[in-house]
């Protein structure tokens, strides 16, 4: 196959290199209305319009020239990149335990992508060892390609596929496992990943970053020495999310699977156990546990793995005056298992009742979870929680809304019968449902107030 | 110190050979120096002029700009470490490489005011301060660059944690420009716009702190070509470049608002860029000593590599030392033993004569060690001494023990240094890697000055390799015709405006204050709309206005305007100007006053000519009687004394005199 010489360029702009002969990656003069540019023509980004040509200058810095400003493109020389992270083979030491590390995709590992202009996943053994090889002190470390996608991307078919490759290398004998995941979506694998990976004797540790390996302050580096720490030396045998606890670069929380939740967009320490204390923190000198009951490392390869998902299964974020139309459409369309993340306690307006009667009698089985987040559903407080349940909603008590989601997937994927449903969804695997929630579960520090920002000032967020 | 004093020892004296070579290297002083001695070196020079813009806010997020902090007041701090990243091209950046070697634990201390989740990084940029845009591309067609078609944001590598992202954010605006001095062209390379950094409050062993009260202030950096021949060129140029960005009235002022970057070479040597040079006339001293040091180390180097034939094989030996089987009795030394430090000998084959060979004043190539273990290998200062100290601080024959102890011979050079056992490995790979580096010349690195003219090593001098594209931020398109837009509106070019008050005959000794204060507009408006002589209107700012601004404090309230606004009250009063110098000390401080008021206070009072001339006759009788002088000219003289307090504001003092002597 020919190699593409206008990497991402299209329209006009494609137009006027072809004018000009010129090609990406040629060395050029160009001569433009707004005077003199010298520099190497760089890939275009797919998204970006078809007006301008980009140029690396020889200071490094890139600049676009307005294909309308040019005169004169004339090619003086040729210097096609070669990005490559330095690789180097992973060294095996005697002694240290066996961690496998399953890349997915996201920001963990990447490398920028000149069609999107953006991240990709670039990743290797040796990619990773070249870029942080602290890991080798910690773990002998395997990996494997599992797919290359963001974590948007990722649905029933990767659940599955993943808990049926950590299974495998459970029998094997691994002492710990590493997912390296996009953090957009890295709580519902989590989630899907403890209901379908049951009793594992090892840790399975979820783990991503927030800010690209390609930046210098990433927190790629240490979340994957957390990780590996975590997954090779630590003694919770449990799936697990281990990010950033504060944002500097401190310690790592290691979460239970289905507490977790990502809650900021762009912070670092954006994921929180919510309703409940981290499991565990982690430094690179060792888990240390915060909650005193977890399931502990063993020695047995007795693992049971459940890969089932029904993809006819949704949440609905319930929002004032919503229409019934929109939980009839849903059973039209087939659903079979709703969601609803209601008000408050568990509310939802008397306008789409008849909705819900409709739904339930043809066998959708909807479930009641909270937009609040913090707390249990409760549908004994009001008249109207009352008449939901009397219509057959069944509530979920502290189960977070994408949490139910899942397991609601997953359990639909094994059975269709309403009883059987409503027991499995509401006999909690992995405490995706608590019986208490500590008093202090629920913290969020509000800004302004004297003694928390005397906190702040004390502790290094 | 006596010269030609008999030698009793063939000892070696290292005062007598930093004078030696200080002298073998002909350097002169920045006093005695002329263009003929920067021409025999071969100096060559560029700036890098960074000026912060005048904006409300940061240029990629909301926070305010120009609110600045104490260095102890602040509401949190986050620590964080930086890790070298690839570059766009796929290679590592040596800058990066060398923090990385560093193990620094970074600080930050931040303030709420100041700082939201973008200065932690914890937020993608916003979109770039369209008024900071505005601004750099004023300045950039000012400075006749080819501007570009799409804005680029790119992010150039900083690993010494002066940025908690480890990258700057920053874009290319223009290239290719020039600058008309005096008598020559200097051409600008580029104009960007970029963020601006932390600022350090300390840096010890490890742990360096910043605050982020300055981080993302928009900032643009004009970098010139290395085409100034003598510092005083370069100093030309660096204010041209500061006139130029003032006559915006874009441009924030005062400390720290414009710092300059300093690059320098001589012929043979390497560009290297002093970092932060916050005052223009401190230009020429740096300059001229950055290039007599190269000059220096090439000498150096020709002297190392006549005495070593097999350079490539060159190397240290070094032994661990034991703190009490010396008298060291040397009070860093002491504190190193008390922390439980390490402390090393090292062997310098070849280089007697080197450590105590002249660099810079007062300097010698040991201090290029010891600066260089204090910035890689974290070992505070004072962490060596050697074997060529200008003042010893060791007992002269604990060297003598330890030439034996490496086995060292004559012509070898040694230095004791003392560090954290961790640091050791670095500490010695850096003195290695440090005098390796003699043997080729010049290191390319970024060095930090100091208001004495001395500069130490900052950095190792980055390069294009640390660049690569912001992948937060998409292109940003300039059209045509909002450049066009921005080109009608440019103040006057500084060259022009140098000419203007050459033809207005203005003192040459204003023009830069003038200048400096972007004072040409109103100037030119007070000339041109009251039609009052441009020679007084100059003499007016430059002499009477510089004078008060030095000895009192100016109401916030006060501007410019109000001195537009005065003549305008002295014209329409048909006053003379002369009451002007009078009046403007008290508007200066009380600039809401009305000028009746002024007057008032300055106990003004209207008179016509027939009034002040009135009491001549009397008073020129008077002096005959007081005096005996019959010189007319003194008897004006005092006449005038007695009379010109009432005749200023009402008549000129020349009309005065004229009356006087008319009556003698």
């Amino acid at each position: 196959m020919n190699e593409d010489i206008y990497q991402g360029y299209k329209g006009k702009a494609l137009e006027t290199l072809k004018k000009h002969k010129a090609r990406v990656w040629g060395i050029v003069d160009t001569n433009t209305s707004r005077g003199f540019f010298h520099g190497t023509i760089l890939p275009r980004a797919e998204n970006d319009d078809d007006q301008h040509i980009v140029l690396k200058l020889i200071t490094g810095y890139n600049v676009g020239i307005d294909i309308k400003t040019i005169k004169d493109i004339k090619e003086v020389d040729y210097k096609k990149a070669t990005y490559k992270i330095p690789e180097k083979e992973f060294p095996y030491t005697e002694g240290l335990p066996k961690v496998k590390l399953f890349g997915t995709g996201g920001t963990i590992a990447s490398r920028l992508d000149y069609r999107t202009g953006a991240v990709i996943p670039a990743f290797s053994p040796g990619e990773l060892y070249g870029s942080v090889p602290e890991l080798a002190e910690i773990c002998n470390l395997t990996t494997e390609k599992v797919f290359a996608i963001f974590s948007e991307n990722m649905g029933p078919e990767q659940y599955k596929a993943l808990a049926i490759a950590i299974g495998k290398e459970i029998k094997n004998g691994i002492d710990g496992i590493v997912i390296a995941h996009g953090t957009d979506t890295l709580h519902h694998t989590a989630e899907a990943l403890t209901y379908m990976v049951q009793n594992p004797p090892i840790p399975i540790v979820l783990v991503g970053s927030q800010r690209s390996s390609d930046r210098p302050s990433s927190d790629a580096a240490l979340n994957l020495i957390h990780s590996a720490y975590a997954a090779g030396h630590g003694d919770i045998a449990e799936v697990m999310v281990c990010m950033f606890g504060p944002t500097s670069d401190e310690y790592g929380f290691l979460h239970r699977g289905t507490r977790v939740r990502k809650m900021h967009s762009s912070y670092r320490s954006t994921f929180r156990t919510i309703g409940d204390t981290p499991l565990a923190t982690v430094t690179r000198n060792g888990v240390v546990p915060i909650k005193k009951e977890y399931n502990h490392r063993r020695k047995d390869k007795n693992v049971e793995i459940l890969p089932y998902f029904e993809e006819k299964v949704t949440i609905v974020y319930y929002y004032p005056n919503m229409q019934p139309d929109i939980i009839d459409s849903l059973v039209d369309n087939g659903y079979k298992g709703i969601i609803i993340a209601g008000t408050g306690l568990g509310h939802v307006n008397k306008i789409i009742y008849p909705a819900i009667e409709r739904a339930i009698s043809k066998g959708v089985h909807i479930f009641m979870t909270v937009q609040t987040l913090w707390g249990y559903v409760n549908m004994y407080v009001y008249d109207t929680g009352r008449d939901l349940l009397a219509k057959g909603i069944v509530p979920l008590q502290n189960m977070l809304p994408e949490a139910a989601y899942i397991k609601l997937g997953w359990v639909l994927g094994q059975t269709n019968e309403h009883e059987e449903v409503k027991k499995m969804m509401l006999t909690p695997i992995n405490d995706e449902i608590t019986s208490r929630e500590p008093y202090n579960g629920y913290l969020i520090y509000q800004v302004g107030v004297k003694e928390v920002e005397e906190f702040i000032k004390k502790f290094r967020k | 110190m006596k010269k030609n004093k008999p030698r009793t020892s063939k000892k070696f004296n290292p005062l007598n050979n930093y004078n030696k070579t200080k002298k073998e290297i002909n350097f002169v002083s920045i006093k005695d120096a002329s263009d003929k001695d920067y021409k025999r070196i071969g100096f060559k020079s560029g700036l890098e002029v960074h000026q912060q813009l005048k904006t409300k806010e940061k240029l990629f997020c909301h926070c305010p700009a120009g609110l600045y902090n104490d260095d102890d007041d602040f509401d949190a701090e986050i620590i964080r470490h930086m890790r070298p990243a690839l570059s766009e091209l796929g290679g590592y950046d040596g800058t990066a490489l060398m923090e990385f070697k560093t193990h620094k634990n970074i600080f930050y201390h931040i303030k709420n005011e100041t700082a939201c989740t973008y200065e932690v990084d914890d937020t993608p940029p916003f979109l770039i301060n369209k008024e900071a845009l505005e601004y750099a591309l004023i300045i950039s067609q000012l400075s006749k660059l080819s501007i570009v078609g799409e804005v680029h944001i790119t992010r150039k590598q900083y690993l010494d944690g002066s940025i908690p992202t480890g990258f700057q954010r920053t874009a290319i605006l223009g290239v290719d420009g020039e600058l008309q001095l005096k008598n020559k062209k200097i051409g600008l390379i580029q104009l960007s716009i970029e963020e601006d950094a932390c600022r350090e409050v300390s840096d010890i062993g490890h742990n360096r702190i910043y605050k982020t009260d300055r981080l993302g202030m928009p900032l643009i950096e004009t970098v010139t070509q290395p085409e100034c021949l003598t510092p005083y060129e370069l100093m030309e140029a660096a204010d041209y470049i500061r006139f130029l960005n003032r006559s915006t009235g874009k441009v924030r002022t005062g400390i720290g608002a414009a710092r300059e970057d300093v690059n320098v070479s001589c012929e043979g040597g390497t560009r290297v860029e002093i970092k932060g040079v916050s005052h223009n006339k401190w230009i020429p001293r740096l300059s001229h000593n950055e290039a007599f040091r190269q000059w220096a180390l090439l000498h150096v180097r020709d002297i190392l590599n006549t005495k070593v034939k097999d350079k490539k094989s060159w190397k240290i030996s070094s032994t661990k030392l034991n703190f009490h089987a010396y008298n060291f009795d040397y009070e860093p030394i002491n504190h190193a033993k008390k922390n439980k430090y390490k402390i090393y000998a090292v062997n310098l084959p070849y280089f007697k004569g080197i450590l105590s060979h002249f660099t810079q004043h007062g300097k010698i190539f040991a201090n290029e060690i010891t600066d260089r273990l204090k910035v890689i290998a974290c070992l505070d200062k004072p962490n060596m001494t050697h074997s060529e100290e200008l003042n010893t601080v060791i007992d002269e024959n604990i060297f003598e023990q330890i030439k034996k102890l490496l086995d060292a011979k004559d012509d070898d050079a040694q230095i004791i240094f003392w560090g954290p056992e961790n640091d050791i490995p670095t500490a010695l790979e850096t003195i290695e890697e440090r005098c390796m580096m003699a043997f080729e010349g010049i290191p390319s690195e970024t060095r930090k000055s100091f208001p004495n003219g001395t500069t130490i090593f900052e950095r190792v001098l980055p390069g294009a390799d640390r660049m690569y594209p912001d992948t937060d931020s998409a292109p940003i398109p300039l059209e045509d015709e909002y450049i066009d837009k921005i080109g009608k509106n440019l103040p006057i070019d500084i060259f022009i405006r140098f000419k203007q008050l050459n033809d207005w005959e203005i003192p040459e000794d204003t023009h830069k204050y003038i200048l400096k204060k972007n004072l040409c507009p109103i100037i030119e408006k007070i000339i041109n709309n009251l039609k009052i002589k441009p020679k007084f209107v100059g003499t007016f700012f430059g002499h009477t206005l510089k004078h008060v601004e030095g000895q009192i404090q100016a109401h916030p309230d006060f501007t410019y305007d109000k001195i537009y606004d005065l003549f305008e009250f002295i014209e329409k009063n048909k006053l003379d100007l002369l009451i002007s110098k009078k009046m403007i000390p008290v508007i200066y401080q009380y600039p809401n006053m009305d000028f009746e008021s002024v007057l008032t206070n300055l106990h003004f009072k209207r008179r016509t000519k027939e009034e002040i001339f009135a009491p001549a006759d009397y008073l020129i009788e008077k002096f005959k009687e007081i005096k005996i002088s019959k010189n007319n000219d003194v008897t004006a003289n005092w006449v005038m004394g007695q009379l010109h307090h009432q005749a200023i504001g009402n008549i000129s003092l020349r009309e005065l005199k004229n009356n006087i002597e008319k009556k003698l």
